[in-house]
């Protein structure tokens, strides 16, 4: 028997804060090297091998402490006030969209009933920090990043959100914990075709929104260093750039994972199956998502800004209005196939 | 006390503060182990190595205030459909033509504006 403890609604709060304040960190350290090495190896490299000792395990360890004994360099020209601000309006949303994803049934931090436009809301105002990098920075480069990030976060935002609302119709509900209850097996063909293909919409709007390859103009290398964070350096480099990339690209696994597979609802309904705890199943639905954008970014080549643009206003956002229609027909006029 | 509807907010609330402290403690910590000798080289703006041309601040093309504007429209949008989106099934067909006629607008808007051209980055 386990002892029934009661806590407060203040050391419930702080056992909440403790839980994120550890997971956050650890999944980001944990993408971060799967990162390496997933790319690594479809590259027929190995990747970091030394740190740590076992497949250099404890490199990003040893990256974030190099990191924090470099020297902070904020340039003359920049604006500091907006220079150091800008990593907050960064960082802050990055951990705060961790709070309504359901990990099990009640395993969550708080279970909103408006979750999911929460997590749409929360997750574009980095837009406004990467706005504010790139401007502060009084950088070319910087501007320039800064302004082809916030023209693509706002293209690509529109078929999230929309692909969003078809799920929201699908089940009805904006909490997050009800629309993985509203969820059956098979996931993804549910109802036969719209979800399958809101989620590919979902997932290819989600690399955008997270600029990676193949939509990584705003931090494409090779023309304008990191775009608006080419003047960051040290800490302030990890908290604007490096732990928000890697944390959002958790996030967005984590939300598809919970919006189109189910969450933490075993894979196929066996009573075998349901032994398995939610976490793991929600867990192993998230680090496939993960691996599917770790698998993107080495298989296609960067898009041109007009291709970028192109493919979300005249393809994304046409195809998931016609969704939207389709999947309200079909919840009014043939709701017996969705349950 | 973090508690009742509006409660979650204050758990969301103390979570922004949380964050915001967690950046500002680690940014002091590496205040304490970190060098600091600036010179003026290094506080140049970084341009690929040579001196800085001109401002960065410069006159720049924001090429797409236009999709800006349609971003604005479709964002609206979608606060009208979320709501929409959880009771139009009690509604049953009015809502739904309300909404494909709402769309069909906002798909002609759309379209208009592919027509004129504004949707090129040039």
């Amino acid at each position: 028997m386990i002892p029934e403890i009661t806590l407060t609604a203040w050391q419930i709060l702080l056992v909440k804060i403790g839980v994120i304040l550890a997971i956050v960190p650890t999944m980001t350290l944990v993408a971060g090297y799967a990162e390496h090495k997933v790319m690594a190896h479809l590259q027929h490299r190995l990747g970091p091998m030394y740190p740590g000792g076992f497949h250099g395990w404890a490199v990003l360890l040893a990256d974030g402490l190099k990191f924090l004994y470099k020297e902070d360099i904020i340039p003359e020209r920049a604006d500091r006030r907006v220079f150091s601000l800008a990593t907050f309006a960064i960082f802050v949303p990055a951990v705060m969209v961790y709070l309504v994803i359901p990990v099990d049934r009640s395993l969550i931090v708080e279970d909103l009933d408006v979750g999911i436009f929460y997590l749409l809301a929360i997750s574009s105002v980095s837009t406004i920090g990467i706005l504010m990098a790139g401007w502060s920075s009084a950088n070319k480069y910087a501007l320039i990043g800064a302004l082809r990030a916030g023209a693509q976060l706002i293209a690509y935002e529109l078929p999230i959100v929309l692909s969003a609302a078809v799920v929201v119709m699908l089940s009805g509900s904006l909490s997050l914990v009800d629309i993985v209850e509203a969820q059956n097996w098979p996931f993804l063909i549910w109802p036969p075709g719209i979800g399958l293909i809101a989620f590919l919409v979902f997932t290819m709007a989600s690399v955008a929104e997270l600029t990676r390859p193949p939509f990584d103009m705003p931090v494409a290398e090779s023309e304008i260093i990191t775009g608006a964070f080419t003047e960051y350096s040290g800490m302030r480099f990890i908290f604007s750039f490096f732990f928000p990339e890697v944390a959002n690209l958790v996030a967005f696994a984590a939300i598809g994972a919970t919006l189109f597979l189910g969450g933490y609802q075993p894979i196929v309904p066996l009573g075998v199956l349901e032994v398995i705890p939610g976490f793991v199943w929600f867990t192993l639905k998230t680090a496939f998502m993960v691996f599917l954008f770790l698998w993107i970014r080495p298989t296609f080549p960067r898009l041109r800004e007009d291709q970028l643009q192109k493919f979300a206003w005249k393809v994304l956002i046409p195809v998931t209005l016609a969704l939207i229609l389709v999947a309200g027909a079909w919840v009014l006029y043939a709701p017996e196939a969705l349950r | 006390m973090p508690e009742g509807y509006f409660g979650q907010y204050v758990t969301i609330g103390i979570f922004a503060i949380v964050g915001t402290v967690l950046v500002a403690a680690t940014l002091q910590l590496s205040r304490l182990v970190r060098p600091n000798h600036p010179t003026t080289a290094k506080l140049t703006t970084y341009e690929s190595g040579i001196d800085p041309i001109g401002h960065g601040w410069s006159q720049s093309n924001v090429r797409y205030y236009i999709f800006a504007l349609l971003f604005v429209v479709f964002d609206v949008e979608a606060v009208f459909l979320f709501p929409w989106a959880i009771v139009f099934e009690e509604l049953g067909t009015a809502a739904f033509v309300e909404m494909v006629i709402f769309i069909g607008i906002l798909a002609l808007a759309l379209l208009y504006a592919v027509k004129k051209r504004v949707l090129e980055w040039l």
